[in-house]
């Protein structure tokens, strides 16, 4: 039984000069319960909107996604942020930090829309990925490398079945970090990137652009 | 909850703007609140304060300026009437108590009263309360000596044993000084009334000061009556005030003094207005702070929207935002209220010797603070409906 089993997923953009681009056409797509698999893709071959459309952010033309028992595509957008909260970890390309909020913060407020707030919990998780001593620092105040380790916390502070990862750059210790952390908890991992570097280290890997039928000149 | 976590950071991160707007607000909410209570304590004060006395007679003229020279010690006086005018309405079976008084004189600014020793040992000024001594004794009648009203002798820092001139006129004027030399002999313990700020000297003093009129040494400028029954001020109203025509008899003081408030009630509204219009401008403030702010919170709604915060926690928070700016605001606005209402009332307290109190409750306490509030939270719905429309996939990173 797969995790996230997506079929027919299309979804298109209007173009500022008002010509309907399709970015994504996706028939069949599949992962299961901690499987951990790494999408290769050109920039602008449309992974990011994948990854959107998986976690709920935007909505398809048509296709269906399955989590778990939820079809996202049929969710309103109210039940969508609560999957998305409840059952998704993403690591954004940027992280996407809030600049205003400590370490401690980004990841008690994260849970605060799944889980619960758990400060115990929260602390547990910085200090695995090496930040106990950084809890009350701001964003601003870390490194690159400390903002992604962060970002890795969040993304697993809702106990999440399913983490989206896009285009994460600076590996080694990153990558293992996210995929140990996905281990521990059993949660899947998908994770999109262009760098080859990235890519050689996930046993199992797919080309985006022979799952995403659009093409990379289509893609965003 | 999660609205104040989000509520309290943001408006951490935008800390000098939550302060400058809460601070307009605070001054907004001060003005509002300060206006209302001096307004509603100063006409409560004012329209109770007749120290004792039912009606005032005088010389032929306004009611009103008849009890602000009398009760109140401002304004001039309207002039004087005979002792025989005095010696009737004291007789007069209605009246139980009639005090005279005369004015003409100041010590520094300070106002000196001609009256009887019986307006302090037989008249309670409030219900229960006699004027008491802090200091010394009462003045003898007939003689060189004086009783300081308790601001007075704070004011000229005169205590029992000084001796003063008294100036002639009720403007102090140095050129003026009298001859005649006055020993202090009392000061009179606060009564939180006009009496005060008042320099007491016996009548015939006033009456028979070197260089007034001889042929007016037996004048006085008013006398304070109290009647034996209320219904008695009628019939005297219409004996002096109808009837004749050479006096005044001026009953009763707090509806007289109350005309005035509604003479000047127009002043009171422009003040609100004022006040209203502060408050609308200061709620803008805060709609213009928030609203600016929108397109750098736009990536920080996307994140929060991304990590599963409903459209309806994003607006909520935002309004929020604006009505805590509100209250900050006016927790602060207590703070401008008593400065100002203390400024205003140290004022009132040196031109009238009424004590207004900063701290006495006025509804105005609980509804202002709570139309405040609700007026930022409204000030927060056109950024909040903004926040609310904010797209997620747009605004968080780029697209690959």
């Amino acid at each position: 039984m797969s995790l996230l089993e997506i079929a027919s997923l299309h979804k298109s953009f209007v173009s500022p000069g008002g010509e309907r681009k399709r970015i994504v056409a996706i028939e069949k797509f599949a992962l299961g319960a901690g499987e951990q698999v790494a999408l290769r893709g050109e920039s602008g071959s449309g992974k990011t909107t994948f990854l959107h459309l998986i976690a709920g952010i935007l909505t398809p033309d048509q296709g269906s996604i399955q989590i778990g028992s939820a079809d996202m595509t049929r969710l309103g957008e109210g039940a969508r942020d609560r999957l998305r909260a409840s059952t998704l970890g993403y690591i954004f390309q940027t992280f996407n930090l809030l600049q205003g909020y400590t370490c401690l913060e980004n990841l008690l407020l994260a849970m605060s829309f799944g889980l619960g707030r758990d400060r115990a919990r929260a602390v547990a998780l910085l200090e695995r990925v090496g930040l106990g001593n950084r809890l009350h620092h701001l964003p601003r105040q870390l490194s690159t490398g400390q903002q992604q380790r962060v970002a890795i916390a969040r993304a697993m502070a809702n106990r999440p079945r399913l983490v989206l990862a896009d285009d994460q750059r600076n590996a080694d210790e990153a990558l293992a970090l996210i995929r140990q952390t996905c281990r521990e908890t059993g949660a899947a991992l998908l994770l999109v990137s262009h760098d080859a570097g990235v890519l050689s280290r996930f046993e199992e890997t797919r080309d985006f652009a022979l799952l995403n039928t659009v093409g990379p000149e289509g893609g965003q | 909850m999660t609205i104040f976590f989000i509520v309290r950071r943001s408006l951490r991160q935008h800390l000098l703007s939550t302060i400058v707007t809460a601070l307009s607000i605070a001054l907004a909410g001060g003005l509002l609140l300060s206006i209302w209570a001096v307004k509603d304590q100063s006409q409560a004060a004012f329209t109770q304060v007749n120290i004792g006395f039912d009606a005032v007679l005088g010389a032929r003229g306004s009611k009103l300026q008849l009890v602000l020279n009398s009760i109140f010690h401002l304004e001039a006086s309207p002039g004087n009437i005979e002792e025989s005018d005095y010696l009737a309405i004291k007789h007069h079976p209605a009246v139980k108590r009639a005090i005279p008084i005369a004015v003409g004189d100041n010590l520094r600014g300070f106002r000196i009263v001609g009256t009887i020793p019986e307006l302090f040992t037989g008249v309670e000024y409030a219900l229960g309360r006699n004027f008491r001594l802090a200091a010394g004794r009462l003045f003898t009648d007939g003689a060189n000596e004086a009783v300081l009203g308790s601001f007075a002798a704070a004011r000229l820092g005169l205590g029992v044993g000084a001796t003063f001139h008294p100036y002639h006129g009720l403007v102090y004027d140095p050129r003026n000084q009298h001859a005649d030399i006055y020993t202090v002999t009392g000061i009179l313990a606060p009564s939180n009334t006009p009496a005060d700020k008042v320099v007491w000297i016996p009548i015939h003093g006033v009456q028979t000061m070197s260089g007034h009129d001889v042929r007016a040494a037996t004048e006085v400028s008013a006398v304070l009556i109290q009647l034996r029954a209320p219904s008695a001020g009628f019939l005297l109203d219409l004996k002096y005030n109808r009837q004749g025509n050479r006096l005044t008899f001026a009953y009763p003081i707090g509806a007289i003094v109350a005309d005035l408030f509604d003479k000047i009630g127009w002043f009171d509204r422009i003040l609100a207005l004022i006040a209203y219009l502060v408050a609308l401008v200061s709620a803008a403030g805060i709609l213009v702070a928030i609203y600016n702010s929108m397109d750098s919170r736009r990536r920080d709604i996307a994140i929060l929207r991304a990590l599963g915060a409903h459209r309806g926690i994003v607006f909520a928070s935002v309004v929020v935002e604006a009505a805590a700016i509100g209250t900050l605001g006016m927790i602060a606005a207590f703070a401008v209220y008593w400065a100002i209402t203390a400024a205003a009332a140290a004022i009132i307290r040196a031109q009238t010797g009424v004590l207004l109190d900063p701290l006495v409750y006025n509804p105005v306490m609980l509804w202002g603070p709570g139309a405040m509030i609700l007026l930022s939270a409204l000030s927060g719905v056109a950024p909040a409906w903004k926040a609310y429309r904010t797209d997620v996939a747009t605004n968080l990173s780029p697209l690959s």
